[in-house]
């Protein structure tokens, strides 16, 4: 049986991408924020998930104004790493797991969540960054992943409540896959941050720590924060944090928080981490 | 009944909402085309006659050629999508951000290292954001 492990929450941003893939990571304004993350590739080193599950949103690249799926599976074979105006990020395809990812549609369709299923698609920054940022720069990514888009440009993106019960129903169908699998969930964009307009550049190191605290312990509560509040506290496009409660949705009630990481900045945006293992 | 939109009086900010991409849908698919290398060259080489091609409206397009971020996003522009366009010139999301706060590129840098802007501050120039 498959069954979810753990869960890894991690900021995208797009200008962490570029450091590695230019050798930039040992200058001294990145430095700090790659060491955030030594203990995370350690780690997975060791947990060895034959897939993860990544939750993540895609940047006007795979989808313009023409279809805005709220939720979109991706049931592909594999996933190419997107130009997003610069040539693809030199990283490695992106293998998926079709059984898997069909699997959970079906379920999780079932289960009343309207999922948008995707048969081809390139991925983006949103989805290459967080398994650069676990992985480094392996010859090919050492395991399967299903890329997972949910719509945070279009406002409005899913309610907190809804992704988080959305994270239960897939662990439901995880775990009624019946071949034994280890199933990590990743949950990524934010933390506070705002691109656009003259208040950009905000950050609320404030609203972030209480974010990553009621997150790993008091979940429920912290889905039914309405969007006005990451719009006013978190900035304009620090609203993706909606996406981290389907990450934590699929896990269990009490989780162990192995390893937590923030730092600001990364170019415009303020990075957090987490690392959380079921119990 | 009129939709609530509870974050119009949020400073300096404009959701990106139904009205926002109504207005803006053509702005912004002019913005997606740009993802293709040989659009970008004929962009570049007569930026008015590339937008004639779209049904965009004048303020529009004339927001595009001033490179006028703000005034382009109070016309229905989404950053993502707009992010096409300062690619296409060459320049990053931190140039562009500081352009949009009226900061020069340093001081905003700067503002940033040294942990952003706060949250409970209104910015520097203050431009109405929704409604």
């Amino acid at each position: 049986m498959a069954r979810i492990t753990a869960g890894v929450a991690t900021s995208h941003v797009p200008a962490i991408g570029a450091a590695l893939d230019l050798g930039k990571t040992q200058e001294p304004y990145w430095q700090p924020l790659f060491r955030g993350y030594e203990f995370s590739k350690r780690w997975i080193e060791q947990q060895r998930p034959d897939v993860v599950f990544l939750v993540y949103n895609d940047h006007a690249t795979a989808f313009s104004l023409d279809f805005i799926p709220t939720f979109a599976i991706g049931c592909a074979a594999s996933f190419a790493p997107a130009d997003e105006g610069w040539g693809p990020r030199p990283v490695p395809v992106v293998e998926g797991h079709p059984a898997l990812a069909w699997h959970i549609a079906q379920s999780v369709i079932q289960s009343d969540f309207d999922l948008t299923i995707v048969n081809r698609m390139e991925v983006d920054h949103g989805l290459t960054v967080p398994l650069s940022l676990m992985f480094g720069q392996p010859q090919a990514w050492p395991c399967r992943v299903i890329p997972f888009a949910v719509n945070v440009v279009q406002y409005p993106p899913p309610s907190g409540r809804r992704c988080y019960e959305l994270g239960k129903a897939l662990a439901r169908a995880v775990e009624s896959f019946d071949e034994d699998l280890n199933v990590q969930i990743w949950g990524t964009g934010g933390m506070s941050h705002q691109l656009q307009g003259p208040r950009a550049g905000l950050i609320n190191r404030e609203f972030d720590t209480r974010f990553l605290d009621r997150l790993v312990n008091e979940p429920e509560a912290l889905a039914a924060m309405p969007h006005i509040d990451y719009l006013r506290d978190a900035g304009s496009e620090g609203i993706e944090l909606v996406m981290w409660l389907i990450m934590r949705g699929a896990l269990s009630a009490q989780v162990r928080e192995v390893h937590r990481f923030y730092h600001v900045p990364a170019s415009n945006t303020a990075v957090g981490h987490l690392v959380l293992e079921n119990t | 009944m009129p939709l609530d939109r509870p974050y119009a009086d949020i400073p300096g900010t404009t959701v990106f909402d139904a009205e926002q991409s109504r207005l803006g849908y053509h702005l912004n698919m002019f913005c997606m085309s740009l993802m293709k290398a040989d659009n970008r060259v004929r962009f570049k080489a007569d930026e008015r006659a590339y937008l004639d091609e779209w049904p965009m409206t004048e303020a529009q397009k004339q927001a595009v050629l001033a490179r006028d971020y703000n005034g382009m996003i109070a016309l229905g522009g989404n950053i993502y999508f707009l992010a096409k366009v300062f690619a296409t010139d060459g320049k990053s999301f931190q140039y562009a951000a500081a352009l949009m706060t009226g900061m020069s590129q340093a001081d905003y840098a700067a503002m940033m290292l040294n942990g952003g802007r706060p949250a409970g501050l209104a910015p520097a120039t203050k431009e109405p954001g929704n409604g």
